[in-house]
C-alpha cells in the first residue's frame, strides 16, 4: 500500500571538519599575501599608480589590442578557409590545407616571429607584374623591397594570424563535423543552396562548439602578442613597460602595471563570451534544462 | 494526363554495392503509393534518388515531366547547375525518419526558413501561411517551441508542415514513423491521411501496413533492388503472387 505519511526527513547533516579546515587554511594564507604584498616595497605600489596610466603605456596597450584584433581576424577567416578546404572534394586544397596545418601548428610562434622578421633578409624584394619587360627603365609591375612595403606591426600581423590560423582551423573544422549530416540533407531537401544551408543551417549550430575554444584562443593571442619582441616589435605592452623600466631600474611595478592591464583585457573578453556562448546556445539549452 | 513520377531503368550503386538494379514505375497524380520491402531492399534510396539527393547511375526520373537532375538537349544529357537542381528540390517534399528539424530554430522559424531564404518571400507574410500550416497539423499551440521540446510525433509534424510550406507538387516520406514510440505513430498518420485526402501525391516507405491499406492507392514490394510486386494494397497484402512478399507479410502482418 503507497505510503501517505509525507512527513519530511529529519537528520543531522553530516559534519565536514576538513572541508572547513582547509579552507580557513587558504583564507587565512591568502589574506597573509595581500596584507604583506600591499606593505612590501618591492611592489612599489606608488610607481605601479604613476605608470598604470602614464599615456605611453595606454598607447602600448592600444596597440597589444590592435595586434590581438587583427591577428585573429585573419587567423579567423583563414582558419574557415583552411577548415572548408580539408572538407573539399579537390584533393590539392586537402593536401594544401594539411601541410599548411602541419606546418604552423607545428613549429613554435616564438620561432615563426623571428623567421617573419627576417623575411626582408631573405625575400630582398618582390615584385608583381611581368618580369624583365622594361620600358625606358620602368618596371612593368609593382616593385618594392619587403621592409618598404611591411612595417614592423603588420610582419607581427602577419606572424601570429599565420600561427593562429592553423590552430583556428582545427577549432573550425571540429565544429563543422559536429553538424549531423541529416541537418545539411534537409536543409538541402527543401531547395536550400550550399551557401544558405551553411549560412543558415550549419554554422549556426557548429558555432556552439566553435566560440568557447575561440574565446580560449583570443585569450591566449592577447597574451601571445608579447612575443612580438622577436619580430622585433618593441610598441606592444610588453615590450613597452619593459623599456621604461630599463629607465627607472624598477622593473617589477611595471611588470604589475603590464599584467594589470592583461587581465583587465582578459576579464572583458570573458564578460563578452559569455553572453555570445548564451546566444548561439539556442534550442539548445532547452535540450540541457529537459534533461535536469 | 502524363503521370507525376515516372522512373524507368532506375540503377544505382555505392561502390561495388549495387543497390537499385532497375526500378521502373509510375506514379499518377493525387496518387498515394507505399513502398515495403525488407530493410537493404532500396526503398529509401530510391526515394532519394526522386529529388536528386543521391545521383543514379542509369535510367531515368521525372516529375511532373521534367527530368531530375538534368537537362536534356539534343539527346545529350547535361548536369544541371546547383542552383537549379535546388529549385528542383524545393518542389519536391521530404520527411525524414530522424525528423531532421533545425534544433537551433523554434517551430515557426523551422517552417518560415525555407519560404524566407529559398523563395524569398517577405518575413510577415512568411510567418501568417507558417502558422496555417502547424494550425493544419495541430500544433497551433505550438509556434515558438524549440525541437528538444516537442514530442516525437509533434516534431514529426512540423517536419511535414515545413516540407508543405515550399508547396511542393510531390511529397516524399521515409519511414516517417519507424522512430515513434508507438503511441505517438497515430498523429503523424493522420496528419498524412488528410494530406492524402487533399489530393497531395505522396509516395511513403512504410512499415505501417494499415495505413498502406487504408490510405494508398498502391502499394509496391521491393526486395533486393527490384519490384518484386506491384498492385492495390488490398488485393498484395490479402492474395500476394511471389514468394517473397508472402514471406515479408509473413513476417510483419
Amino acid at each position: 500500500m503507497p505510503s501517505t505519511n509525507h512527513e519530511p526527513i529529519k537528520a543531522v547533516p553530516l559534519r565536514h571538519p576538513i572541508r572547513w579546515a582547509v579552507a580557513l587554511f587558504l583564507v587565512a594564507i591568502s589574506a597573509a599575501f595581500v596584507v604583506d604584498a600591499s606593505h612590501r616595497g618591492a611592489y612599489d605600489w606608488k610607481a605601479f599608480a604613476q605608470y598604470i596610466f602614464d599615456p605611453r603605456v595606454v598607447k602600448a596597450a592600444g596597440v597589444t589590442l590592435a595586434l590581438t584584433a587583427l591577428s585573429m581576424f585573419f587567423a579567423i577567416i583563414l582558419g574557415v578557409s583552411f577548415a572548408v578546404m580539408r572538407r573539399s572534394p579537390n584533393p590539392v586544397f586537402r593536401a594544401v590545407s594539411w601541410l599548411f596545418i602541419w606546418a604552423f601548428r607545428g613549429t613554435p610562434v616564438y620561432v615563426q616571429l623571428v623567421f617573419w622578421g627576417l623575411l626582408s633578409t631573405i625575400y630582398h624584394s618582390f615584385f608583381i607584374g611581368i618580369p624583365d619587360i622594361h620600358f625606358h627603365n620602368f618596371y612593368l609591375g609593382f616593385h618594392q623591397t619587403i621592409s618598404q612595403q611591411f612595417s614592423l606591426f603588420w610582419i607581427a600581423v602577419i606572424g601570429l594570424s599565420l600561427n593562429e590560423a592553423a590552430y583556428m582551423a582545427e577549432i573550425v573544422r571540429a565544429g563543422l563535423l559536429s553538424v549531423d549530416s541529416g541537418q545539411e540533407e534537409a536543409a538541402t531537401a527543401i531547395g536550400m543552396s550550399w551557401w544558405t544551408t551553411m549560412r543558415y543551417v550549419v554554422i549556426p549550430q557548429a558555432m556552439r562548439i566553435i566560440i568557447p575554444p575561440t574565446g580560449n584562443e583570443i585569450v591566449s593571442m592577447l597574451k601571445t602578442t608579447s612575443l612580438v619582441t622577436a619580430v622585433p616589435l618593441v610598441t606592444d605592452l610588453y615590450a613597452r613597460t619593459r623599456d621604461i623600466s630599463t629607465e627607472t631600474y624598477n622593473p617589477i611595478p611595471l611588470l604589475l602595471v603590464a599584467s594589470a592591464w592583461y587581465l583587465f583585457f582578459t576579464t572583458v573578453l570573458m564578460i563578452i563570451q559569455y553572453f555570445v556562448e548564451k546566444r548561439f546556445a539556442r534550442g539548445h539549452s532547452a535540450l540541457i534544462a529537459m534533461a535536469s | 494526363m502524363t503521370p507525376m513520377v515516372i522512373a524507368e531503368e532506375v540503377h544505382k550503386s555505392f561502390g561495388s554495392n549495387h543497390v537499385l538494379r532497375g526500378i521502373s514505375l509510375e506514379v499518377a497524380h493525387g496518387e498515394v503509393m507505399c513502398l515495403v520491402g525488407p530493410s537493404g531492399s532500396g526503398k529509401s534510396t530510391f526515394l532519394r534518388c526522386i529529388n536528386h539527393l543521391e545521383k543514379i547511375n542509369s535510367g531515368r526520373i521525372t516529375v511532373d515531366g521534367t527530368l531530375i537532375g538534368y537537362r536534356e538537349h539534343a539527346g545529350k544529357l547535361y548536369e544541371l547547375k546547383a542552383r537549379e537542381a535546388a529549385t528542383q528540390r524545393s518542389g519536391i517534399g521530404m520527411v525524414f525518419q530522424k525528423f531532421n528539424l533545425f534544433p537551433h530554430m523554434t517551430a515557426l522559424e523551422n517552417v518560415t526558413v525555407g519560404m524566407v531564404r529559398v523563395q524569398g518571400i517577405n518575413t510577415s507574410d512568411a510567418q501568417v501561411e507558417s502558422k496555417k500550416l502547424l494550425a493544419r497539423v495541430g500544433l497551433a499551440e505550438k509556434l515558438y517551441h524549440y525541437p528538444a521540446h516537442l514530442s516525437g510525433g509533434q516534431q514529426q509534424r512540423v517536419a511535414i508542415a515545413r516540407s508543405l510550406a515550399m508547396k511542393p507538387q510531390l511529397m516524399l516520406f521515409d519511414e516517417p514513423t519507424s522512430a515513434l514510440d508507438p503511441e505517438l505513430v497515430g498523429e503523424v498518420l493522420d496528419v498524412m491521411k488528410e494530406l492524402a485526402a487533399s489530393g497531395m501525391t505522396m509516395i511513403v516507405v512504410t512499415h505501417e501496413m494499415g495505413f498502406a491499406r487504408e490510405v494508398a492507392d498502391s502499394l509496391v514490394f521491393m526486395d533486393g533492388g527490384v519490384v518484386v510486386e506491384a498492385g492495390k494494397p488490398v488485393e498484395i497484402l490479402s492474395n500476394p503472387t511471389q514468394e517473397r512478399t508472402k514471406s515479408f507479410l509473413s513476417k510483419v502482418l
